[in-house]
């Protein structure tokens, strides 16, 4: 007995001295933790496979992903190789000395060309429009809706609404469309209700949700280079935004004020809504039958046009970086080499990852593949995001302490509430030193 | 120097009759453990004071900046704050004087001879072992205007308890009475048992009322260890974090300790954070002393 305990014990040291030696290469990515990153997971363990350098992918929650990575890069530490990062983060990470700068390599592999336009300038650049690289394109994502095909198509349902509304009913062409649909679908007595938004204001949600009416009514949140805010997040475009999306409240499911990409998706898996505004990284798990019972019935389409044609998308998504204090930065440099090959852009769309590489997202084959990859290539080349100062956190906490109490509370009207945030958004880049 | 001022250990003793000296005791016990707090406490604590005069933040290179008093000025000018301080206060009052009423009551009521009451008091005391975030998690369930239980039980239909901004705040101090209220009850309990039976006894054949034998006799003997139960959960209220934080996000529910870790740890604004820390610290001591007092003159009564 003693004996066998001898040799187990002499076995599993053998094998951990030659496992650390087998594997003395190894990368940590950071991520939060949702689908996209267990298909990250999977790619990589292909890169493991082909040069021996073991890849882990690890993740926390979204709650706490931005405060654990910053508490990270805060101490210096070397706990990650690379992270994939908000795109709110390039400008505290490049400014802050977290992120290496990747200009070089973005230039020998005409990055700014291999990939969409707007992922780079949204992921990669900052400052905007300086020709300066943090990252590589990772995660394509912005915000598309889901919807409920049987009842639109139901023919008692169109011929009702063609009636009251005096147009066929069909996906949204507009934001008009979108309203008058959310309208005709609430209907409290039959627990349906007519959409699903994006309120939660502990983080990006309620921007994000807010700047899907702001882009496409032709709004902005302010001027990019020079700062300058006063009289462009509180125009009239931007007041009729406002407007809109609050009225999109009225119609969404009881309760509807701590809402994010969880609940958005269960407003279609339980029936309880007509459409629903989230990332398309969710929609995967909205095809599937198991997590969906509505699945066969859900249909997806673009954020729509506003009243004067302008047509965009709140952005998400990520790009990857490598974090300045780790040790294996030569290392992480081979690797996101593998990773922009064209090749491995085109597992990573096959394993569920939304890539950036433009051959990919223009191939019908990836049109195809699914029934929401189509609005995915068409909205990635029209989105936009919010700033990515490295103060964008306060400026965040300002829009959702301005805006919550007016889209859920009902408190102020529209022009007040903006005309209050530009002073904020103004104060805090005058404290900031920036522009104006 | 320090040592010729300690007495001898008493020989009588256990460490005595294993051969330890006072140097011993004070080199293996005292000295770590007053190391231990300057290094996790009170380092922390001037290093923090100093952070509040700066306009430090953590996640950049950037040096701190001396910044003087310029923290503390605008965060007591920030209308927002003082909301934070004003909705803090509200969620105090209400759910500390719910835990004392559910509680103390609860008390009376189980301070008889009933069946199972071994039982019934451990089962009551079952919700403030839970964890704070099971519990937030579970009641917001229990709140969900579509499918959740309280309105079904209650007959409400779709009344928003948590998406309502005027009852958000109430709905998260009901969800702390339940989980605290047991807390108030076990030291009511206590208090309670160690009236003297004879007292009560003597009221009876005095034929006072029982009104006059509750304010009379009951409260004035209890009211001690209510009082250390009520400073513990005043503090413990005015510091709430996990519950708030996890049932709602509304502007309304938004406590002084959420807005703290939004400032430190989302905006990572360190040096304002740690003046609204030390605001924060300045305003629970000068609470808390109040109540001191008071419990010294019920004590003394």
């Amino acid at each position: 007995m003693r004996k066998t305990l001898t040799g187990l014990l002499a076995g599993i040291g053998l094998s951990l001295a030659c496992s650390t030696s087998a594997f003395s290469q190894e990368l940590t990515i950071f991520w939060a933790e949702w689908d996209p990153a267990n298909y990250l997971q999977e790619l990589v363990n292909q890169y493991e496979a082909e040069t021996g350098v073991k890849v882990t992918v690890e993740t926390t929650p979204w709650a706490d992903f931005q405060t654990k990575t910053f508490t990270e890069f805060n101490a210096k530490g070397d706990a990650y190789d690379m992270v994939v990062g908000d795109s709110q983060w390039l400008g505290a990470g490049s400014t802050g000395g977290h992120y290496v700068d990747l200009t070089d390599f973005f230039k020998k592999h005409n990055l700014g060309e291999v990939m969409a336009p707007a992922t780079v300038k949204s992921y990669a650049e900052y400052p905007g429009n300086s020709g300066k690289y943090w990252a590589i394109p990772l995660e394509g994502d912005a915000v598309g809706w889901s919807y409920r095909k049987d009842w639109f198509e139901d023919p008692k349902e169109k011929e009702a609404f063609k009636a009251k509304y005096g147009y066929e009913l069909d996906v949204p062409k507009d934001w008009k469309a979108l309203r008058d649909i959310s309208e005709f679908f609430y209907r409290p007595d039959e627990k349906r209700y007519g959409i699903a938004i994006y309120t939660d204001n502990s983080y990006d949600a309620m921007a994000m949700g807010f700047e899907n009416a702001l882009f496409s009514y032709g709004g902005e949140l302010g001027d990019y280079t020079t700062y300058k805010v006063d009289g462009i997040i509180n125009s009239d475009k931007a007041v009729a935004a406002l407007d809109a999306y609050k009225e999109l409240y009225k119609f969404t499911p009881p309760g509807w004020a701590k809402t994010f990409f969880v609940e958005n998706n269960q407003a279609i898996t339980e029936g309880l809504a007509a459409m629903s505004m989230n990332y398309f990284a969710f929609f995967p798990s909205l095809l599937n039958e198991a997590t969906n019972p509505h699945a066969k019935n859900t249909g997806f389409f673009a954020n729509p046009p506003g009243p004067d044609g302008d047509q965009f998308a709140a952005l998400g998504g990520q790009g990857i970086s490598i974090v300045s204090y780790s040790k294996n930065q030569e290392e992480a440099l081979k690797f996101l080499e593998w990773f922009i090959k064209d090749d491995t852009q085109k597992k990573w769309a096959e394993l569920g990852g939304y890539t950036c590489s433009k051959a990919v997202l223009e191939s019908a084959e990836f049109q195809n593949a699914t029934p929401y990859n189509k609005a995915f290539y068409e909205t990635m080349f029209k989105v936009k995001d919010f700033w990515a100062v490295p103060e964008y956190a306060e400026l965040l906490q300002q829009l959702n302490q301005r805006l919550y109490p007016h889209i859920v509370g009902g408190e102020g009207s529209s022009k007040e509430v903006l005309d209050a945030l530009a002073g904020d958004w103004k104060a805090t880049f005058a404290k900031y030193g920036r522009g104006q | 120097m320090a040592t010729a001022v300690m007495t001898t250990l008493d020989q009588r003793t256990r460490a005595a009759s294993r051969g330890m000296s006072d140097i011993s005791i004070r080199n293996l016990f005292i000295i770590p453990t007053i190391l231990f707090l300057i290094v996790f406490n009170i380092f922390p604590l001037l290093y923090s004071l100093y952070y509040s005069f700066t306009d430090f933040r953590a996640s950049t290179n950037a040096p701190a900046n001396f910044v003087g008093l310029q923290n503390y000025r605008e965060l007591l000018n920030d209308p927002f704050i003082w909301s934070n301080f004003a909705i803090t206060a509200q969620y105090v009052i209400v759910s500390v004087t719910g835990q004392v009423l559910v509680g103390f009551g609860v008390a009376m009521l189980l301070n008889r001879d009933i069946p199972f009451k071994g039982l019934i008091t451990t089962l009551l005391l079952l919700p403030m072992m839970l964890s704070m975030a099971v519990v937030g998690l579970f009641w917001k369930l229990l709140y969900d205007p579509s499918w959740g239980v309280i309105n079904y039980a209650l007959g409400l239909g779709n009344f928003e308890w948590l998406a309502n901004p005027k009852m958000a705040l109430y709905a998260v101090a009901i969800t702390d009475i339940w989980m605290w209220s047991p807390f108030v009850m076990l030291l009511s309990l206590a208090g309670l048992s160690a009236v003297p039976k004879h007292l009560y006894e003597a009221a009876a054949i005095d034929r006072a009322g029982s009104f006059y034998t509750f304010f009379r006799i009951t409260l004035p003997l209890v009211a001690p260890i209510l009082m250390i139960a009520i400073i513990f959960r005043t503090m413990e209220a005015f510091k709430t974090f996990d519950l708030a934080y996890i049932l709602t996000s509304q502007p309304t529910t938004e406590v002084i300790s959420i807005r703290l870790y939004k400032m430190a740890f989302q905006e990572w604004q360190t040096g304002r954070s740690c003046a609204l820390a030390y605001i924060v610290l300045i305003m629970v001591i000068a609470i808390t002393n109040i109540y001191v007092k008071y419990l010294n003159k019920v004590k003394e009564r």
